[in-house]
């Protein structure tokens, strides 16, 4: 029983590691243009079939395969909120702007159906399906090497916002626009490219939900935004590194629920945001004043 | 002034004739239609014109955006399939199980208004999803639900010509509840409470309006009417299952169906399920694969937010009265044909001669 505890724990952190690698885009976006993005959960699932296309059709390796998906997201991010976001303002912003991304989401889907079909893919490589045995734990080497990408991501993330000057213009747009275009920076083009390194990060996410999902196809996305939603506001909207923690905070519980009932441990993932969220309504990291804009 | 008047007094003429012409419309459309799939149509559609200006009364007048309207939808709907399997009610009784819906709704929404209606924005609009998607997986779970086969209603005995057609009735009275509750609830005091709350909830509770009563009302009343409407969709469809009961499309829909209209507005929700739904159903129907009815869908939405942000019904009527503030920079060539006659009246002229 014990060494099950440990072995559930273990995963917990290990694919918790994947989901803050598909929740830093959501959080980070949220964080600089204060937007929901429904559209992450297709992006992730968009991310994964692109890794899917370039490892079958032409035989790159997963990882490498990063170098042209992140790019082309990224790309994709900037030409999404450059003609659909950009455009909204005034009152009804906010859910202006969840019903776009929906909107995006929804053709998306529709284009992804139209390409791969309704039937279930997953990305295959040597190192999704070995792992290796430490102290007793099984270590799955494609969960290590998500996780260790999730930390290097982070940092990075933390290294581009703090010690950059992209960065700082990033951070004065985050606590108060209409200042930060006061002092000359250029908000419309800051917003534009977080959008696209948000939707950028989320390839290598969606890489790795591809890899460790089990099996995924254009319907997956609805399962995933509102389990990413919750990670989000678990961590705080717009901190990476909470977003980091409560990944690793949620996935841990659903997996020690899992031990006694399999069934009930997605549950356990919404109603430990809603208890969590009665005592704390800012989440683990965030800020204690909610933004108003 | 007075042709000003006279034009108010024309428009709100216009405005109950065409009432009146919509509302005998409704009610012969199934006797004028005889086809099932034709009133098929209008049952779905009807369905959603309810669904949607009960999100509407709560949601559009508050400004909390629900994505959990399915909650009360689904909720609705095993509340009926259940308590007429447990109580083996057969036949047209199942149609007395209908308040039960409402209830059923109802009491869902004062806990779930409780915890959710703490927060605002965007953490309200994430809660409501994390407690839809708890309510769909305790439908999988729970034995008494029927698990992911789902429940089956009560066999009714009728011919299939015109099957459809009480619950087009039904539907319809459902819809016209709704409509003429949201019209009262925006004329009374408490639906301007629910705009105060909108517009500045800190100001508003300053001033003196106790927001969580008032929103836990509008949330519970919406509910209630949510909840029975999917009583009504169940009997129709006499079958229920945990993703088609509880389905996040629902929610999306119903909230693109007000924003397309008009949010807050009370056509608004009622124009958008009436285009929207039957448009949905069409493309359904007709691409039976799907993905082209979702591609147009989503470009469709895309154009509407863009082009037409606040809805058909505001962006409408400034179009309207665009047209007629033209037409009056147009009156003065006019004007001297219309005034002629009076110009004999000397005391008239003095006026007219200031002013020009």
């Amino acid at each position: 029983m014990a060494t099950q505890i440990y072995q559930a724990i273990v995963d917990g952190i290990l694919v918790g590691g994947v989901y803050a690698l598909m929740a830093v885009g959501l959080t980070l976006i949220f964080g600089v243009l204060d937007i929901i993005n429904i559209a992450q959960g297709i992006l992730v699932v968009l991310g994964a079939y692109l890794s899917y296309s370039l490892s079958q059709r032409l035989g790159i390796d997963l990882f490498v395969g990063l170098l042209i998906t992140v790019p082309a997201m990224l790309v994709l991010g900037v030409a999404i909120q450059w003609a659909f976001i950009r455009p909204l303002r005034g009152r009804e912003r906010t859910s202006m702007t969840l019903l776009v991304t929906y909107a995006m989401a929804l053709i998306i889907e529709g284009v992804l159906y139209r390409i791969y079909g309704p039937d279930d893919k997953q990305l295959t490589a040597s190192y999704v399906t070995s792992s290796v045995h430490v102290l007793g734990f099984y270590l799955p080497y494609i969960y290590l090497l998500g996780f260790g990408l999730a930390v290097v991501l982070v940092v990075a993330l933390y290294l581009l916002l703090y010690r950059t000057r992209f960065g700082r213009s990033v951070r004065a747009t985050m606590q108060d626009q209409t200042a930060a275009r006061l002092i000359g920076i250029d908000t419309s083009r800051v917003a534009a490219l977080t959008f696209g390194v948000g939707v950028g990060v989320t390839a290598v996410g969606g890489m790795m939900f591809g890899a460790t999902s089990g099996g995924f196809n254009p319907n997956s996305g609805y399962d995933l935004i509102s389990r990413l939603l919750a990670i989000i506001i678990l961590g705080g909207l717009g901190s990476i590194g909470g977003a980091l923690v409560a990944s690793v905070f949620m996935l841990t519980v659903v997996s020690l629920v899992d031990i006694w009932s399999p069934t009930w441990a997605n549950a356990v993932f919404y109603a430990a945001l809603v208890l969590v969220l009665l005592i704390r309504p800012t989440g683990f990291l965030g800020r204690q004043a909610v933004r108003a804009q | 002034m007075t042709s000003q008047a006279r034009r108010a007094r024309l428009t709100a003429g216009a405005r109950w004739s065409a009432l009146v012409i919509l509302a005998v419309a409704a009610l012969v459309f199934p006797i004028v239609f005889t086809n099932p799939v034709l009133t098929n149509y209008g049952v779905f559609a009807l369905i959603f014109v309810t669904a949607s200006s009960a999100w509407n009364v709560f949601s559009g007048f508050s400004g909390y955006i629900s994505l959990g309207q399915a909650v009360f939808f689904g909720s609705g709907a095993y509340a009926v399939g259940i308590a007429a399997r447990d109580w083996h009610v057969t036949g047209t009784a199942v149609f007395a199980l209908l308040p039960l819906a409402a209830v059923v709704g109802a009491v869902i929404a004062v806990p779930f208004g409780l915890v959710a209606l703490r927060v605002r924005r965007h953490t309200f609009i994430v809660i409501t999803i994390a407690v839809f998607f708890i309510f769909q997986l305790m439908a999988f779970n729970f034995s008494f639900t029927g698990g992911s086969s789902g429940l089956a209603a009560p066999f009714l005995p009728w011919q299939a010509a015109t099957y459809n057609n009480p619950f087009y009735y039904i539907a319809l009275g459902c819809a016209v509840g709704i409509i003429a509750l949201a019209w009262l609830i925006r004329r009374a005091r408490f639906g301007l409470h629910l705009r105060a709350i909108r517009d500045d909830e800190d100001r508003a509770r300053g001033l003196g309006v106790r927001a969580m009563r008032v929103k836990l009302a509008a949330f519970t009343l919406s509910g209630a009417v949510t909840g029975l409407i999917g009583g009504v969709w169940f009997l129709y469809l006499t079958q229920v299952e945990p993703q088609t009961g509880f389905d996040p499309l629902f929610d999306l829909s119903i909230v693109l169906m007000a924003f397309f209209g008009g949010l807050g507005t009370i056509a608004g929700p009622v124009l958008g399920a009436l285009i929207i739904e039957p448009g949905q159903l069409y493309l359904t129907i007709r691409f039976t694969n799907g993905y082209y009815g979702e591609i147009l869908l989503g470009a469709i939405f895309l154009v509407v937010v863009l082009f037409v942000p606040r809805g058909i019904i505001p962006t409408g009527g400034e179009w309207i009265r665009r047209l007629t503030t033209r037409g009056r920079s147009a009156l003065p060539p006019a004007e001297p044909a219309e005034v002629k006659p009076e110009l004999r009246d000397p005391a008239s002229s003095g006026p007219r001669g200031g002013a020009g």
